[in-house]
């Protein structure tokens, strides 16, 4: 049954997200690639609780990793937008 | 399920809620800004309250894991010229994939007693963070010129991708049978990453726009396959949404290109096409001194940029330009293509580096229909993107791709290094056509001429 709630959960997603990227105009299309990048390391959640919760030594290195990677990835990300978003003036 | 569950979830919540919000901003360049603050207060909010779980026990890891990522993350977002965007953002791509192979692989490892579904689900995750690595790095090396930027193919290429397909399929009814052997894992890991290369390989560095967009939306879709083997909603949503971009972002591309993605990629694999038609006219050559006088007594000048004018870094200088054709009373626009450059708005964030402000930025749709109004449009560092053989040339390889329609403005001046074809290795007709002069010589330079002449 959880798949399913997930699925549910999934398919609702898209659409929201197809909706709302649609309405993006093509000036902000390279904000807005890196801004998705720094979300898709929402990763970070799920390798939080990995490499925190006292698994065997090689899950949380691989947990430790992937905090590393993804943490890189939601910084980096977010700031790199930041500094684009700020170029973007009016006259 | 703990009280400490329960307020985690809520908030994760709450912080779906804001990542769209944030979204929902970015539809416009004023709020922009602000929607991205949102988004990264979604995340903060998400990472905190996560630290709250109560399975958690070794805080000094995760700990230590934030500050290295963060230092490493602030200097590249520091460091970076906007002209790499594409190159930063291919490699985020890639440390996003990989991120969630990890997590993919450290379940499959840590977990006990799985049930088929969440082996299946991190193996989904395993092999989209795996592609999404290996293909961004190979686009990386590509697009920083590490690699050559053109196409890759071998003889047998696509029975080699056949193989490897049915390799990864076997290796998934390996794991499923015997989720404890690591052999299976390490072969799955392995597939998966040599899918990723030969998936990117056959790619030229004109389709690159298209390429780094689904990377993008498989970089999401594998946050969103890890959050089904986690059971977070919230790596669902975020994952999705950014699947979501990724995916409408490729199909924008492929359109302005005229081809569809299944052609992209895999035109690597099939021989140039070569036309025997031939142009009429013929070049001529415009030096900058006899430009001036052309655009001083212009009224209304077309800028359209290309990936030519990201090289040589001439933005600045057309800014210089820009506003002495304006104090000279002459109204300035740029005209940009979906595929101007080498990842979607490209040309947008360099020209709003230089100064430009967005409300003088006009797509090709916009810009086509009132294209014979302008006196003078100048081409800087684009080919493909204003060919009028797309027009009216049937036959071309490019037949049928939307361009914007320089040809039909006043006059034409083509900045250009030389006469070497654009990457679709197409002739132009542009250049031969009788309202056009091409000025060659490095774009930043002639640019640099025209402002001393007005300047005196």
């Amino acid at each position: 049954m959880t798949a399913i709630y997930l699925l549910f959960i999934l398919m609702l997603a898209i659409f929201v997200g197809f909706e709302l990227i649609r309405k993006v105009p093509a000036t902000l299309h390279t904000p807005l690639m890196s801004g998705a990048n720094a979300i898709s390391g929402i990763t970070v959640l799920g390798a939080i609780s990995i490499a925190g919760k006292g698994y065997e030594e090689w899950a949380t290195w691989l947990g430790a990793a992937a905090v590393l990677l993804a943490t890189i990835n939601v910084v980096g990300g977010y700031m790199v937008t930041d500094r684009m978003l700020a170029m973007f003036k009016k006259r | 399920m703990t009280d400490y569950s329960i307020i985690i979830n809520f908030v994760y919540v709450l912080s779906a809620t804001l990542f769209i919000f944030g979204l929902k901003l970015l539809s416009h360049p004023s709020t922009a800004r602000k929607g991205n603050l949102l988004s990264a207060l979604a995340m903060f909010v998400a990472v905190i309250v996560t630290l709250l779980d109560q399975q958690i026990i070794s805080f000094e890891l995760i700990l230590v894991c934030f500050v290295i990522g963060s230092i490493l993350g602030v200097i590249a977002a520091r460091k970076v010229a906007m002209t790499s965007m594409p190159e930063l953002v291919s490699l985020f791509n890639g440390i996003g994939g990989l991120a969630s192979l990890a997590v993919a692989y450290a379940t499959l490892v840590g977990g006990e007693n799985l049930s088929v579904f969440i082996i299946l689900v991190s193996f989904v995750a395993l092999l989209i963070g795996a592609i999404t690595f290996s293909g961004s790095i190979v686009a990386w090396a590509k697009l920083s010129e590490r690699m050559i930027g053109r196409p890759i193919a071998f003889k047998g290429q696509i029975f080699a991708n056949i193989a490897l397909l049915l390799g990864i399929l076997l290796s998934a009814v390996l794991i499923c049978a015997q989720p404890e052997i690591a052999t299976w894992h390490y072969l799955a890991i392995g597939l998966a990453l040599l899918m990723g290369v030969m998936l990117v390989l056959p790619i030229g560095g004109a389709d690159m726009p298209v390429v780094i967009s689904l990377l993008n939306s498989y970089s999401g879709l594998a946050a969103c396959a890890a959050g089904f083997a986690l059971e977070n909603n919230l790596l669902i949503v975020a994952g999705a949404l950014v699947g979501a971009s990724g995916i409408i972002l490729t199909n924008i591309m492929c359109k302005a290109m005229n081809r569809s993605l299944m052609n992209v990629m895999t035109s690597g694999f099939q021989a140039v096409q070569s036309s025997d038609m031939k142009i009429e006219g013929e070049i001529k050559p415009l030096s900058a001194d006899d430009a001036y006088y052309v655009l001083e007594a212009a009224q209304s000048v077309l800028v359209i940029p290309g990936y030519g004018m990201a090289v040589a870094q001439a933005q600045h200088t057309m800014k210089e330009l820009q506003e002495l054709l304006e104090s000279n009373g002459a109204e300035v626009s740029y005209a940009i293509h979906p595929v101007a450059g080498r990842m979607p708005g490209h040309m947008n964030v360099l020209l709003a580096e230089a100064d430009v402000s967005y409300e003088q930025l006009f797509e090709m749709d916009e810009v086509n229909p009132r294209i014979e109004g302008y006196d003078v449009a100048i081409v800087i560092g684009a080919n493909d993107v204003v060919n009028p053989a797309a027009r009216e040339l049937k036959g071309s390889p490019i037949y049928g791709m939307p361009v914007i329609n320089a040809d039909l403005a006043k006059n034409v001046f083509v900045l250009k290094r030389g006469m070497a074809t654009g990457f679709a290795g197409v002739d132009n007709p542009l250049f031969f056509k009788p309202n056009c002069r091409m000025i060659f010589g490095d774009a930043k330079e002639t640019l640099g001429n025209l402002v001393r002449q007005f300047a005196d």
